[in-house]
């Protein structure tokens, strides 16, 4: 292939991965902006959802799109719930100590990855996509699930803006970041507000599993790589800021794609982490954002 | 007694009895020991950065695989001894700890947190990429016939346990005495108020950077003497787990206490052995203490006796 089409090719990877990354990372910076809270199980819950998503595919049976459909409602959901559990059982009784909720959710990374690990094992396995469609350009063929997933993300970090700008309950999450004594003052339910934001943070996660986990396989220890690339985005997104967060998605999404084409995929991991970094030290704000974290 | 005697007093007694132990137990805890020993060093050097100066750190792994493999890929390729291999793995851990600190100290907090930990994993993948040198996760062993410093064989149980308890000694007396000195105090007073310390006239950020540097080193010795001692050298040794595992010994033992550090990774050691028999997922077990800890014991082991037993705990 001439060097054109090549380029092409991994812009479309590299779309991909940046619409799974955005959903991902936005569930991170949402729990960040509003709670204050560095999760940094995130990565599990990620996992989590794609586990889930193997596992009622598995019980659902049938065509393979309906298998997918219900994990794609029921495992966000079911992840939802198991962070908002530990948000009341754990890190509410640290009083979101920064310091004490880092380790903890330390804990909390270990602790989940090894139960999926006891319960799951280690293989590695594949959800079917809900359906199997290609379409041709003159150098390659190319799967239309994966322009479903760059749609299906689009929307859903379309509807997450609607709620956080245009409802009520995006009003209350708004006020208790900027402020959470005030918005307590004022009648807002502080504690609840937080164990669905940290719900919610998670249920992003696992969507965006459920999302790929027909390109790339179910795996316990698949939630490293999300993790480090949604703190990658969130930071140079500027911490807490939405719309900073998806922009740096892209960006990074797009750029490793288009790196690993160049580079073999270690050296190109090198490469990126010393720069972003190296961003962090220079632009501890990040790219976009203006505000102290 | 004063004070300070007491506390020289404490620790001169914790070495006399780790040596004493050596006649009594028995080989598979004798091994074990010389093992806690080198890891507890690797501990006491993340305790200087995080119990002494509040530098949450999630990348010492990197210090450590300097050590390890400064020690293992000299000796290897360069035809090194095993003494001055030793002094290349600490020399390219505190090479590596001035380069992270410069950089990485410019931020505070989570971004801390985070370069680090960035730092150590391009550390490792740097590792993997040079596999054909490192032999990458699989790692490769440093010839029992090569570990031999001033005629003592080190892969002899005897005189490993006996090297270990050498470095273990001189560290946790390096610690005591830097953390009674000024300088430690001023590292206290940057954990405590950061801004405060700053106003008093000291200058913070040299300060951390020292100690960030102290505590890089020691990590690296212990990684170079665990290469040494039990002739290993993989990639293992850099992954996140092991920047893991000295936080999580340290917020055990009692972070910002001298025998926290030993005490930590004594018990949690001990901790995997006995559930071993039950399961084989160790980290299961570790992310559980570490839940615990964060709960319920915020001080951990030595910090809970400091508030209520012995006060004059350093």
């Amino acid at each position: 292939m001439d060097l054109g089409p090549y380029l092409l090719l991994a812009s479309m990877e590299g779309a991909v991965q940046a619409a799974v990354l955005a959903l991902t990372a936005v569930g991170l910076s949402l729990v960040f902006g509003v709670m204050r809270v560095v999760n940094v199980a995130h990565g599990e819950f990620f996992m989590l959802g794609a586990v889930l998503a193997w596992w009622i595919a598995h019980m659902v049976g049938g065509h393979p799109s309906i298998g997918f459909m219900v994990a794609l409602i029921i495992a966000p959901v079911l992840t939802g719930l198991v962070a908002s559990v530990i948000d009341l059982t754990i890190l509410k009784r640290l009083n979101y100590d920064p310091e004490s909720t880092i380790v903890a959710t330390i804990g909390i990374l270990y602790i989940l990855q090894q139960l999926v690990l006891m319960t799951y094992g280690a293989d590695a396995r594949p959800v079917e996509a809900p359906f199997n469609l290609r379409f041709y350009t003159p150098w390659f063929g190319y799967s239309y699930y994966k322009l479903a997933v760059i749609a299906a993300a689009i929307a859903v970090l379309l509807g997450v803006w609607l709620v956080m700008s245009k409802t009520r309950i995006g009003l209350i999450l708004r006020a208790t970041q900027l402020d959470s004594e005030i918005a307590q003052a004022f009648g807002i339910a502080v504690n609840k507000v937080y164990a669905i934001v940290f719900g919610a943070g998670a249920a992003l996660a696992a969507l965006a599993a459920v999302l790929i986990v027909p390109i790339q396989q179910a795996h316990y220890l698949m939630g490293a790589d999300p993790l480090l690339l949604s703190f990658i985005v969130v930071i140079i997104g500027g911490l807490g800021s939405l719309r900073g967060t998806v922009v740096a998605a892209v960006l990074i999404g797009m750029s490793d794609g288009i790196i690993s084409v160049f580079f073999t995929p270690t050296l190109a991991k090198i490469l990126a982490t010393l720069l972003v970094a190296l961003v962090l030290v220079f632009r501890p704000n990040g790219l976009f954002g203006a505000r102290a974290a | 007694m004063s004070k300070g005697a007491k506390q020289w007093g404490l620790h001169l007694g914790i070495i006399a009895l780790l040596f004493v132990l050596q006649f009594i137990l028995p080989a598979y805890h004798h091994g074990n020991l010389a093992r806690i020993m080198v890891l507890a060093t690797f501990a006491i050097g993340y305790n200087i950065a995080f119990g002494y100066t509040g530098l949450l750190s999630l990348g010492h792994a990197m210090f450590f695989a300097a050590g390890m493999y400064g020690l293992a890929l000299t000796m290897k390729f360069l035809g090194f001894s095993a003494a001055t291999g030793l002094l290349a793995g600490i020399v390219s851990a505190f090479v590596l700890s001035l380069a992270v600190g410069l950089l990485a100290l410019r931020t505070i907090g989570v971004a801390f947190m985070i370069v680090t930990l960035m730092f150590a994993q391009s550390v490792y993948l740097s590792i993997l990429y040079f596999g054909k040198y490192t032999r990458g996760d699989e790692g490769f062993v440093i010839q029992q016939a090569d570990r031999v410093i001033a005629g003592i064989d080190l892969s002899n149980p005897v005189n490993r346990y006996f090297a270990a308890l050498v470095l273990l000694s001189f560290c946790l007396l390096v610690s005591l005495k830097l953390i009674q000195a000024p300088f430690g105090r001023v590292l206290i007073a940057i954990r405590e108020n950061e801004e405060r310390t700053k106003m008093l006239g000291y200058d913070v950020f040299r300060h951390k950077l020292a100690s960030l540097m102290i505590s890089g080193t020691i990590s690296g010795a212990a990684g170079a003497a665990y290469g040494l001692l039990f002739g290993y050298a993989g990639a293992s040794f850099a992954t996140v787990q092991y920047s893991i595992f000295p936080l999580l010994w340290v917020l055990l033992g009692g972070a910002g206490t001298i025998i926290g550090p030993l005490a930590g990774t004594l018990f949690m050691f001990y901790l995997i052995d006995l559930l071993s028999e039950i399961t084989s997922a160790y980290m299961l077990i570790a992310g559980v203490v570490l839940v615990l800890l964060t709960l319920f014991a915020r001080q951990g082991i030595m910090g809970e006796v400091r508030k209520r037993v012995i006060r004059w705990l350093p």
